[in-house]
């Protein structure tokens, strides 16, 4: 009998694409050779980004706008410890990843041989789970099971530590490889008992609000959720991540909550007597100090993670499950009552406490954002990078559909913006790929707009330019008697020139009266990648703000006449 | 200061390398000591039991049940604070004794059923078994005495009857 024989780096490859897995994003090495070998002529794609962070962001950026894993392949040593930063923002955000680290050879490992690093080690705290193999003619089996615990019940990172020979050792293709995970539940049944004490407490409440999270996008679960707001009219507010998961533009969604939420979410969580939180996890930009959060109102909590269960704050109810299950299965037990003074009151909130900022005087990075929205339309993917503009975004992008917004949320990690807007655009060719980053964090990761370039991605980098890293010199401004250290970011390049330099094309906006003559030939513009600079108001802060350690209550809806002092 | 109270959690894990730094990495992780730890195949050899004592307030330790709980190599981690289970140790103790206290410590170590495993010029050595509670105890009577080496092997459990251990 002739048995057919590959390297192990190939079955592996093989397993991937079989799997659905169509794109590879990485830079090779010594120790991640072998599969960089078989990628030669793999029908999987590979990206060469520039370095081993923009690929994590890239992977991250693909899974969050198409909904399917993929694949980040670096060497070791610091090839595997550049991606932890890009392993920590996939994990606290939720993001099914795999990421295939090269490893000094079997003997090597342990004895400091040259490029070797503990990746295993390092990551744990960062994974949701991760092999190294030792067997060659295990790998099948563990990229496959890798696969599904990425993918399956809350995903995350999934991280795959080859040594040398081993990824270049011959293996059968045809070995059986029957999935051994015994301490792995994807995702727990739904209790019918506590649903219907749900639907119980959502029955009863008077002034109930429904806390959209990342779970409702992760689970699919955006027409259920509607449903169930259409039949109760029960007002939305989504975080960060949920954005999309409830439409924007929907009369009763309130945006944001939390630190820079929208004053009438939050008024709403504080005056209601039910928040339903679904597939969001009561982050600490949101509830603040948790024993102070929302007293008066009960809770639901519906999440697949039993961990997050009571985690930050104790809820009288809660649904464990996939969320769109949960929500199809609830919705036969409600029943709508009378919520039309809520709603009443919700509207008038909405009336008198709008977002809002100044269009006349010096140019306004919330102005440039509210006109691309306008321009681009609810349809539009916007990816953003960490800080002011982040939140600024978040405010003002109306976003429509789950998996059209992407940010960092958890890790909050500046230079996430561009690799992910390039993972995004390889996901959706489709679709017009907004980046909107500051110049703080477009620096941590510029050298990716060589991988934009190459690979023709008509991406729009819409980059606002305070010359500060803007939120932390809006707390020095707040809370720090103005003592500005380490936030003037003197010799910033000419961006302009910059992009150039990569062969990009770039605008410059200065004055509030070109935004939408320039956004537009931006948006018109399609031979390759494009950069609008916006040199926007240097000394401009996000508001309403709850600060850090206060109460939803004590939200500052405008900017106070003198500045606070931490005492 | 919330209530700190005596933990013993008994695991079921795969045996595989690095599954003790995952399931430690959960208690360090909220900074908790680990009291005592015992580790061991279980009756497949595809499985180890883990008995970790550990002790802090009720609310943290519970997410923490459910955090080692959510890692793909714990099959099952069950708290067994406030049950009644089957809980054995083992302690051996290195006394230094001269002719005449000898025969007063093997005398104590009768009464805790102890068996003496060796004997030299000047020193004794005893293995206790049983409750943790009981091996305080002895440990307490030979205070008196120069106690040269205390070994202890960790807390083992078992739950009693028919319910499973983990």
């Amino acid at each position: 009998m002739i048995r057919k024989m590959k390297t192990a780096a190939e079955l592996m490859l093989d397993v991937l694409h079989q799997s659905g897995v169509s794109h590879v994003f990485g830079i090779p090495g010594g120790n991640s050779i072998p599969i960089y070998d078989a990628l030669t002529h793999h029908p999987l794609q590979l990206i060469l980004t520039r370095h081993e962070q923009g690929a994590t962001h890239m992977a991250d950026g693909f899974a969050r706008t198409s909904g399917k894993p993929s694949v980040v392949c670096v060497t070791s040593g610091p090839g595997a410890t550049n991606t932890l930063t890009g392993i920590l923002t996939a994990m606290m955000d939720s993001i099914p990843m795999l990421i295939i680290t090269g490893q000094s050879i079997t003997p090597n490992i342990g004895l400091d041989a040259f490029q070797e690093a503990d990746v295993m080690g390092m990551s744990f705290p960062v994974v949701k789970h991760s092999y190294r193999v030792s067997d060659p003619q295990d790998i099948s089996r563990i990229i496959r099971e890798a696969l599904h615990i990425a993918t399956t019940g809350r995903p995350g990172p999934v991280l795959v530590d080859i040594p040398k020979d081993v990824s270049a050792a011959m293996v059968n293709v045809d070995i059986e490889c029957e999935q051994d995970l015994p301490g792995y539940q994807a995702a727990p049944e739904i209790n019918i008992g506590e649903l219907e004490l749900a639907a119980n407490l959502i029955n009863a409440a008077h002034r109930p609000v429904i806390l959209s999270g990342h779970g409702v996008i992760l689970s699919d679960a955006s027409k259920a959720l509607m449903e169930v707001v259409e039949k109760m009219r029960i007002p939305v507010t989504t975080t960060l991540l949920g954005k999309g998961g409830f439409p924007d533009t929907h009369e009763l969604c309130l945006g944001l909550p939390g630190m820079h939420g929208t004053a009438y979410a939050n008024k709403a969580l504080c005056e209601s007597d039910l928040i339903v939180s679904i597939g969001a996890r009561w982050d600490d930009r949101i509830t603040g100090i948790p024993e102070k959060f929302c007293t008066n109102a009960r809770k639901i909590h519906f999440d697949i993670d039993p961990v997050e269960i009571g985690k930050i704050i104790p809820v009288d109810c809660a649904v464990i499950g996939d969320a769109r299950m949960a929500l199809e299965e609830l919705i036969a037990y409600l029943k709508p009552g009378e919520l039309k003074s809520w709603n009443n009151r919700i509207r008038s909130w909405k009336r008198s406490f709008p977002l809002k900022y100044r269009k006349e005087g010096k140019l306004r990075a919330q102005h440039i954002i509210e006109e691309l929205s306008k321009l681009a339309g609810p349809e539009a993917v916007v990816c953003t990078d960490v800080g002011q503009h982040q939140m600024w975004a978040a405010q003002f992008v109306k976003t429509d559909k789950g998996k059209n917004w992407i940010s960092s949320g958890g890790a909050g990690t500046m230079g996430f913006g561009l690799p992910s807007a390039i993972g995004a655009q390889l996901a959706r060719p489709d679709a017009t790929i907004y980046a909107i980053v500051g110049d703080g964090s477009f620096q941590m990761t510029f050298c990716e707009l060589a991988t934009a370039t190459i690979n023709k991605l008509p991406i729009k980098i819409i980059l606002m330019n305070n010359r500060y890293l803007g939120m932390v010199r809006q707390w020095q401004h707040l809370f720090y008697d103005n003592r500005f250290t380490g936030v003037d970011l003197v010799g910033n390049p000419d961006f302009i020139k910059l992009a150039s330099a990569y062969n990009i094309k770039g605008f410059r906006v200065k004055r509030s009266s070109d935004v939408r003559k320039t956004l537009k030939a931006a948006i018109d513009w399609n031979d390759g990648p494009c950069l609008i600079e916006a040199v926007v108001e240097q000394h401009d802060n996000v508001f309403p703000m709850v600060p850090a350690g206060a109460t939803l209550e004590e939200m500052i809806i405008e900017p106070p006449k003198r500045p606070r002092v931490v005492s | 200061m919330k209530k700190a109270i005596k933990h013993t959690i008994s695991l079921l894990v795969s045996n595989k390398p690095g599954v003790l730094t995952r399931v430690a990495l959960v208690f360090a992780r909220r900074g908790f000591n680990i009291d005592s730890l015992v580790v061991s195949k279980a009756q497949t050899p595809a499985f180890s039991r883990m008995n970790i004592e550990a002790t802090g307030d009720e609310r943290t330790l519970s997410l923490m049940m459910a955090q080692l709980n959510r890692l793909v190599d714990v099959i099952r981690a069950v708290d067994h604070a406030g049950e009644d289970v089957v809980q054995r140790e083992l302690a051996l103790f290195k006394i230094k004794c001269t002719p005449r206290t000898r025969t007063e410590i093997l005398q104590m170590a009768d009464t805790f059923r102890g068996q003496t495993v060796d004997m030299g010029d000047d020193t004794v050595t005893l293995q206790i078994t049983g409750k943790s509670t009981k091996i305080e105890a002895f440990h307490t009577m030979m205070k008196p005495f120069e106690i040269m080496e205390l070994v202890r092997t960790g807390k083992v459990l078992m739950s009693r009857g028919r319910e499973s251990t983990a």
